[in-house]
């Protein structure tokens, strides 16, 4: 039936069709929304009590694979000052739980990752129901307003805006929203950089460098999302969604940037320690022949992110 | 390591302390970030500076009750601070350190205090609201008047020069060249 409809919409272009047919996503679901796909009674007021749902539980409490990396580096280090701020860091974890609070007060920047099943129609009113999601969440946790216009710095209070949130959308089996508040400490400190070719080996360097120039201000230890390949713009949502992967495990490449960014001796918060980098998660992607972009986007202690799946 | 306890308004004791020391703080602090300084400086300090403690941080608040207040990034307010020192501020709460400049300022006068970055859930517990000043500012910016019960810190920068923060980051600087330009 697909095909019958793209060969309508496209006659002239049946590479366009075949695309569309293979992998693009979001065309095949617009035309089952118009055609096929039944309607769901409620979806923005479902979407959004997950997303609220969502938030609160990555503002309130942090991921056990977190918590697994987290205690293992704390365990490593062997410096008074840094084992004291481990101390606090963990007791506020405690806190944060025990009283139903935020874990930071930079309750951060909302950005959304959402899988959508086939049989949910892929239609604004996701989008509309994340929007409320987070409205009603800087309500009822409550959330700092940080939205703000870039240049006139007026803050909506809600935070909604332009282009915010962020939400990210593929296809997948459940209908799930990750929701991950970005702190501006952190997200202030991360790059990215167009390397030539030959420049693989730099990597690890660039990666220790952007910790060398963040110090204590990313809030360490840290987790470091690393982008590599794919283009000047795909590289940095590389970066973040290498965040979303489990920090519980490194693969060798890993572990050897890791090793070099705690050879730094930074430690938590900058007063100096053993242990500046809790994992470093590498997400690659094919990028032309020409390029090599690498983007590190520094994630800081409070590493926060939730899975909800929508009730439909 | 011992803890040194801290009660405000504080005095000349914050002499002593040297950089590395752990203490907890207990009694009024005032919240202030960027704005809260430019107004400040172009008004007047709203409250009693003399042995007063300035907190870097923008809290949540809800139902007249401190619901997160971790530290932001006090560099920001680096070309800021002069005037508060000279007002009789006695230390700054933050986190990340201040500059060398600010450094010389608080020599023989006033120390940085470091609280864990993110701590705001434990911060949170351990703090009474009692005020606010320049509410139109908005949540982060105003200048609230909270008091604390022994809220743990750490003594980054004391009255004496010494700096833990840029002890560290040179340390980290040579072993960066060592590792990656040797030669």
């Amino acid at each position: 039936m697909y095909s019958v409809l793209c060969q309508i919409l496209y006659p002239q272009n049946p590479v366009q069709w075949k695309n569309i047919l293979q992998g693009e996503y979001h065309c095949i679901n617009w035309i089952k929304s118009v055609n096929i796909s039944a309607v769901i009674p409620m979806l923005r007021k479902k979407v959004a009590d997950a997303a609220e749902k969502a938030i609160r539980e990555a503002e309130i409490k942090l991921p056990v694979d977190f918590i697994r990396a987290f205690e293992k580096t704390m365990a490593r280090e062997t410096r008074e000052i840094a084992k004291s701020e481990y101390s606090n860091i963990v007791e506020n974890i405690r806190q944060a739980e025990k009283l139903g609070l935020p874990l930071c007060q930079d309750t951060g920047l909302h950005i959304f990752y959402v899988t959508i099943p086939p049989e949910v129609p892929f239609t604004e009113d996701i989008f509309l129901g994340i929007r409320d999601g987070v409205e009603r969440a800087t309500e009822s946790i409550p959330l700092r307003p940080n939205a703000v216009d870039p240049l006139t710095r007026h803050n909506t209070g809600n935070n909604l805006g332009i282009e915010t949130p962020s939400i990210h959308v593929s296809p997948g089996k459940k209908f799930t929203i990750t929701a991950m508040p970005k702190g501006g400490g952190s997200e202030n400190m991360s790059r990215m950089a167009m390397f030539l070719p030959s420049e693989a080996g730099k990597i690890k360097e660039f990666v220790a460098e952007t910790m060398l120039i963040s110090g204590g201000r990313p809030c360490p230890p840290v987790v470091l999302g690393v982008g590599i390949g794919g283009t000047f713009d795909s590289v940095t949502a590389f970066a973040k969604e290498a965040l979303l992967e489990p920090v519980d495990e490194m693969t060798g490449y890993e572990q050897e940037i890791c090793d070099a960014v705690n050879n730094l001796g930074i430690g938590p918060m900058g007063l100096g320690g053993d242990t500046t980098c809790i994992a470093v998660k590498v997400k690659k992607g094919h990028c032309h022949t020409a390029s090599l972009p690498v983007a590190v986007n520094v994630q800081c202690w409070a590493c926060r992110r939730a899975t909800v799946e929508v009730e439909l | 390591m011992s803890v040194i306890r801290l009660k405000t308004p504080l005095g000349d004791d914050i002499l002593d302390l040297h950089a590395g020391d752990r203490v907890e703080l207990s009694g009024t602090i005032y919240t202030a970030r960027d704005e809260a300084h430019m107004r400040m400086m172009e008004e007047k300090i709203p409250f009693d500076p003399k042995g007063a403690i300035i907190f870097h941080c923008g809290p949540v608040v809800s139902d007249g009750r401190v619901v997160a207040a971790g530290p932001t990034t006090s560099a920001r307010m680096n070309s800021l601070c002069g005037f508060l020192l000279d007002a009789g501020v006695k230390a700054f709460i933050g986190k990340g350190g201040m500059s060398g400049d600010v450094s010389s300022l608080m020599r023989g006068r006033a120390v940085y205090l470091a609280y864990t970055g993110g701590c705001a859930a434990l911060a949170a517990s351990r703090m009474k609201l009692n005020g606010v000043y320049f509410e139109d500012l908005g949540m982060a910016e105003a200048i609230w008047e909270i008091e604390v019960d022994n809220l743990p810190l750490t003594v980054a920068m004391d009255a004496h020069g010494g700096d833990l923060y840029s002890e560290i980051m040179d340390s980290a600087q040579k072993s960066f060249r060592s590792t990656f330009c040797p030669g």
